[in-house]
């Protein structure tokens, strides 16, 4: 590029980067999505950018470059290994949560097809898990779904029950990432370390929020994502503890001991090792912050928002999640609104699901689907600021109460033409606080 | 994912409400599916006076309402019964792949309220009939676009 010419890209770059700016000043946009994914923290842009640059070299290669990529490397599994209470040779570094979850079931079935061919799994783990199981059955695997609770919970019991003699493994994830439920996973490791059935566990969503310690959770594998803390997407790894067999399900050359394939994303790693240790770090302090900037979240909900209920525990529960249902109203709708106003949610309605069914995790926790079609979920993060929590409620009470006003189902249960009232389901005071005609199972 | 057209009329629906004395209404869709269309019209002399609805649904359920209503208001009800989805959805630019279902519903609504006018003033006849055959149920499967 000629000096000329970088000029004017220059100067381009720059006015372009006012206008964004200026933009985004004018219209503040409060983030409140993020189990769905986080920004980067500078720090650990910072140790990235070594990576890209300078420090570029293929951890295979023999000279010095590469050598030192090599030892670099190393020293981010070890310090990955020794926050969670791993060994380094225990931590395989991937493309992300989907590629973990997949690689830790898809390859560990196939490690020890010799056992059987019956695996296990609950009905609302994450797509990379169920999916993964899907595949295994067009295959001729056989696979239990375990139902849950009201709440969400996998009871230790039934996993035990589900167990047989040909059973290979048990996958149920450590916390979801719908409604934020922390399932009893050092209970179902118990259940299968006796039966000595390999376990895994998703700990995509739990990373950041509880603190992991691979020894205490009992789990064989379990799988974590880099862009749920802080670090970019594209990355994360896969505990498989020592002595497990698994399988590699791609082909190629002879990293990651053989087993994963694929030249190493030193940039990446840098930044997930750098993201797992803050997050290891943090989590307690946040926790509490974030736990009772949730559970304010969730009483004035109720309070204000008649025909509203939390979807989930209320206390095994990730700090960061709170997810509702409103009554008579539709959660795509929602969230468009919302938007408009600043504050960026999600939903588990089919309308943001792609399919017409709505989220799995709310209907394996018995809504309705009409219920399930009006949920908002709101996960907090590192930066988000308790005294935004008045502002979400003031706009969500405007927001439903629109909604509702232009909705045919409101207007049918005003009119007392709603045969059952919705808002039915298990006895709960966190659900549905109003006092106009709804019923308590 | 949504036209400025289609968002626009998510944002500022037209004739949202209902209509006291209406001539007529058309409900189609379910909660279950996660949508519902109500439509009013006020009929005079076989001209579509007035047009309001009420929906429960996605943004182009509402925005594909909004917009059927303003697109049938002062029309006759032979003209608003040629109302189809995808007129509707091109004067919304476009709507999504997966949301042209919302458009569908908007014709249903539409022709569920004509057909109980239709009906009740002895209007239909071999020529029509066909045309408020599908405003009945709502089926996913037989949806094809």
């Amino acid at each position: 590029m000629s000096i000329e010419k970088y000029n004017i890209f220059i100067v381009n770059y720059y006015r372009m980067y006012d206008k964004v700016k200026q933009m985004t000043d004018t219209k503040k946009k409060i983030y409140l999505d993020h189990a769905a994914t986080t920004p980067v923290r500078s720090e650990i842009l910072d140790v990235m950018m070594e990576h890209f640059i300078n420090n570029f070299g293929n951890p295979s290669s023999i000279y010095s470059r590469g050598v030192e990529a090599k030892r670099n490397l190393e020293n981010y599994r070890k310090d990955i290994a020794s926050s969670i209470n791993a060994l380094p040779e225990e931590i395989f570094f991937v493309s992300g949560g989907t590629e973990a979850d997949n690689w830790a079931i898809k390859g560990s079935a196939k490690a020890n097809i010799k056992k059987g061919r019956h695996l296990i799994t609950s009905a609302i783990e994450h797509h990379a898990v169920l999916n993964s199981f899907k595949s295994l059955e067009k295959e001729g695997w056989e696979v239990t779904y375990l139902g849950v609770d009201n709440y969400g919970l996998v009871d230790p019991d039934d996993v035990r029950k589900a167990i047989r003699d040909d059973t290979v493994l048990v996958s149920v994830m450590m916390a979801n990432n719908e409604i934020g439920t922390i399932q009893p996973v050092a209970e179902i490791a118990s259940v299968c370390k006796t039966a000595k059935v390999i376990f895994h566990t998703d700990a995509v969503q739990a990373l950041g929020a509880l603190h992991i310690d691979v020894k205490e959770s009992g789990a064989d594998m379990m799988s974590f994502s880099g862009h749920k803390i802080y670090a970019p997407k594209g990355i994360g790894f896969l505990y498989v503890r020592k002595g497990v067999k698994i399988a590699s399900i791609l082909d190629g050359g002879g990293q990651e001991k053989k087993k994963r394939p694929g030249t190493e994303n030193l940039p990446y790693i840098a930044a997930l090792a750098k993201a797992v240790v803050i997050a290891q770090n943090e989590c307690c302090e946040m926790s509490d912050r974030l736990t009772s900037m949730r559970n304010d979240l969730f009483n004035k909900v109720l309070s204000r928002i008649p025909h509203s209920r939390i979807n989930g525990s209320r206390e095994k529960r990730l700090p960061g999640n709170a997810n509702f249902s409103f009554e008579f109203i539709e959660g795509e709708s929602l969230l468009l609104l919302l938007d408009s106003m600043g504050y960026e949610c999600s939903s588990g309605s089919a309308c943001t699901s792609g399919s017409l069914d709505p989220s799995h995790v709310l209907l394996a926790i018995g809504l309705p689907h009409e219920i399930a079609h009006g949920s908002l979920r709101v996960t907090f993060g590192k930066d988000s600021d308790p005294d935004d929590i008045d502002g979400l409620v003031d706009v969500l009470e405007v927001i439903v109460k629109r909604l509702r006003d232009m909705s045919p189902l409101y207007e049918d249960f005003l009119n007392g033409k709603l045969s059952e009232p919705h808002c039915m389901l298990t006895g709960d005071s966190s659900y549905c606080k109003s006092n106009e005609g709804c019923i308590r199972v | 994912m949504y036209s400025d057209k289609v968002m626009e009329h998510f944002m500022n629906p037209r004739n949202v409400g209902e209509i006291p004395d209406a001539t007529c209404t058309g409900t189609v869709g379910n909660a279950k599916c996660g949508d519902i269309m109500k439509i009013y019209l006020k009929i005079e002399d076989e001209v579509i006076t007035d047009a309001k609805f009420k929906t429960f649904g996605c943004g182009s359920a509402i925005a594909t309402s909004s917009m059927a209503t303003e697109m049938i208001k002062g029309k006759t009800i032979n003209e608003a019964l040629d109302l189809s989805n995808k007129a509707v959805a091109d004067a919304l630019d476009g709507l999504p792949p997966n949301k042209m279902h919302c458009s569908l519903l908007a014709e249903q609504a539409v022709k569920a309220a004509l057909k109980e006018y239709y009906e009740r003033n002895g209007l239909i006849n071999e020529s029509n009939r066909h045309i408020f055959a599908d405003t009945d149920d709502h089926d996913h499967e037989n949806e094809d676009f």
